[in-house]
């Protein structure tokens, strides 16, 4: 057999698993944890609070302002100095959920905004306090609007794991990279590491029409 | 229903009509009718950014009454309105809900929270856009209220919805979605909701404005049924014709004040100011 696709199935296995053992779950639990703090920056960002809300618009503002790498690298390489020491793993999801924090924030404040002022009054005026009257009434429908921007941003989080290679995190491309490195076949394993990606975002997006779907039952087609 | 008739017997003629469907005791309101104040407001001010909206309007309703508030766009009565309910915080001004909140606006600023929760354990409002919640189904926007802030349970909250719901002709849509049910439905799915939280005084702004106008009378019957039932009501309406029909008492505002007030009959034949005709006119002649 072909030298090159005998070495292409041989590490079609542990490249997927470096996907399913590393990429996801950091992809996962960053995106969960970034999520909740993606609400609260939301939820500071629209208070009528201005110290609130001026830190939520600065949090936001460093975050899209500076690159992923350069986060990851602070957090991983940077706060020893200051006498923080993490493992790579908690670097790495400690950088991704603040990164998704700041990107969803944004998109998560459009998406409570976009819901008429009427609804609020309409879950005040059957006796809602304000919280009650987001969580029962605002939250869910906002959830609808913010399922396509937020599917999005967790597809380009599960690629943007790959940069948890350099703060030494076993995630998909580091797998093949150590295998490209040894087998000294960089375009073959590179290839191969994207399509396998490749293959896990078309997952995704379908399981992201499924949720749209789910979603949009109660508007008209 | 062990009430005594005399007060609604002579009153219903198209009462037993067809957007109501059997009779029952669903709709009957919690007091019997009388002639005791309900609501009480005094020098209601209100400022919107720099635009005085409201320049002391005084406000009685009594137990059983229906008050309609009709003026011109931009005269104060939506604001009147939904500062019952406490959606508008006045600037200045008394409001009494008689058992309820004595709220005095200028004193007590902010306003706390519970004043606000008082006022709207009191009444409950209708929008021009009913505001329905699109998420939920007929009978989940009905029950919500009841289940979610009263704490009723939920068997009795539902059963109490599907009368409710019964009673306008809208039982078989309990699961249907909101954007499911034409204009007209949904508002009547609105009032219903409600009614749902038994309020003392129900409050409707503009409740058919938005309708197709082929759909208003539907809702209109609905809205007549519950006044002849004895329902104390504030109702904010450019239906000059309902309101003649229904209401105990006609307030005209124009500018931020009461102009006029009185009954129907002769606030519509026979007004004493000169706003109110030129008013009067332009809705009633609208091409001369």
């Amino acid at each position: 057999m072909n030298d090159g696709l005998q070495l292409f199935l041989d590490s079609l296995w542990p490249i997927v698993w470096g996907g399913l053992s590393g990429t996801i779950p950091l992809a996962l639990a960053s995106f969960v944890i970034g999520l909740v703090i993606a609400l609260g920056v939301a939820l500071a960002r629209i208070s009528k609070n201005r110290v609130l809300s001026g830190i939520a618009r600065f949090y936001i503002s460093v975050i899209r302002g500076t690159p992923l790498l350069v986060q990851l690298f602070v957090i991983f390489y940077g706060m020893p100095a200051v006498g923080v020491v993490l493992d790579p793993w908690p670097s790495a999801i400690i950088a991704f959920s603040l990164n998704v924090g700041g990107y969803a924030a944004e998109v998560i404040r459009a998406a409570i905004l976009s819901v008429p002022k009427g609804q609020w009054e309409a879950g005040y005026t059957i006796g809602m306090s304000s919280g009650r009257t987001l969580r029962r009434i605002i939250l869910p429908q906002a959830a609808r609007v913010s399922v396509p921007p937020l599917s999005n941003t967790f597809i380009s989080l599960v690629k943007d794991t790959s940069l948890a290679s350099l703060i030494l995190v076993t995630e998909l491309f580091r797998v093949s990279e150590q295998i490209a490195a040894f087998s000294q076949e960089f375009m073959l394993l590179y290839l191969e590491a994207a399509l396998v990606y490749w293959v896990f975002c078309l997952a995704l997006s379908a399981g992201q029409n499924r949720i749209e779907r789910r979603l949009d039952r109660y508007v008209a087609a | 229903m062990s009430q005594p008739d005399e007060a609604s017997g002579d009153a219903v003629p198209e009462a037993s009509g067809d957007a109501l469907g059997a009779s029952g005791d669903a709709l009957a309101p919690q007091s019997a009718p009388d002639d005791s104040v309900l609501v009480r407001a005094r020098g209601i001010r209100k400022t919107f950014g720099g635009n005085e909206v409201l320049r002391g309007v005084d406000l009685e309703v009594r137990r059983g009454e229906v008050v309609a508030l009709i003026g011109p766009s931009g005269s104060g009565k939506t604001t009147v309105l939904r500062s019952l309910n406490g959606l508008e915080t006045p600037d200045a001004g008394e409001l009494e809900i008689v058992g309820g909140p004595r709220i005095d606006f200028a004193a007590q600023r902010p306003l706390p929270k519970a004043a606000r929760y008082a006022l709207r354990d009191r009444s409950a409002m209708v929008f021009q856009h009913h505001n329905l919640f699109p998420h939920m189904t007929v009978l989940q926007n009905v029950i919500e209220g009841p289940v979610q802030v009263r704490r009723m349970p939920r068997a009795d909250a539902t059963a109490h919805a599907e009368a409710l719901l019964a009673r306008v002709g809208l039982a078989e849509k309990r699961d249907a979605y909101p954007f499911e049910l034409s204009g007209g439905q949904q508002q009547r799915v609105g009032i219903v909701r409600a009614l749902a939280l038994e309020p003392d005084l129900l409050l409707f702004d503009e409740p058919t404005s938005a309708l197709d106008p082929e759909l208003v009378g539907e809702v209109l019957r609905v809205i007549k049924e519950l006044a002849d039932e004895g329902w104390t009501m504030v109702i904010v309406t450019h239906e000059l014709a309902f309101a003649r029909q229904v209401a105990d008492e006609v307030v005209f505002l124009d500018g931020g004040v009461i102009v006029e007030r009185g009954a129907p009959a002769t606030l519509f034949t026979a007004p004493r100011e000169e706003r109110t005709r030129r008013f009067l006119d332009r809705l009633l002649h609208p091409f001369e």
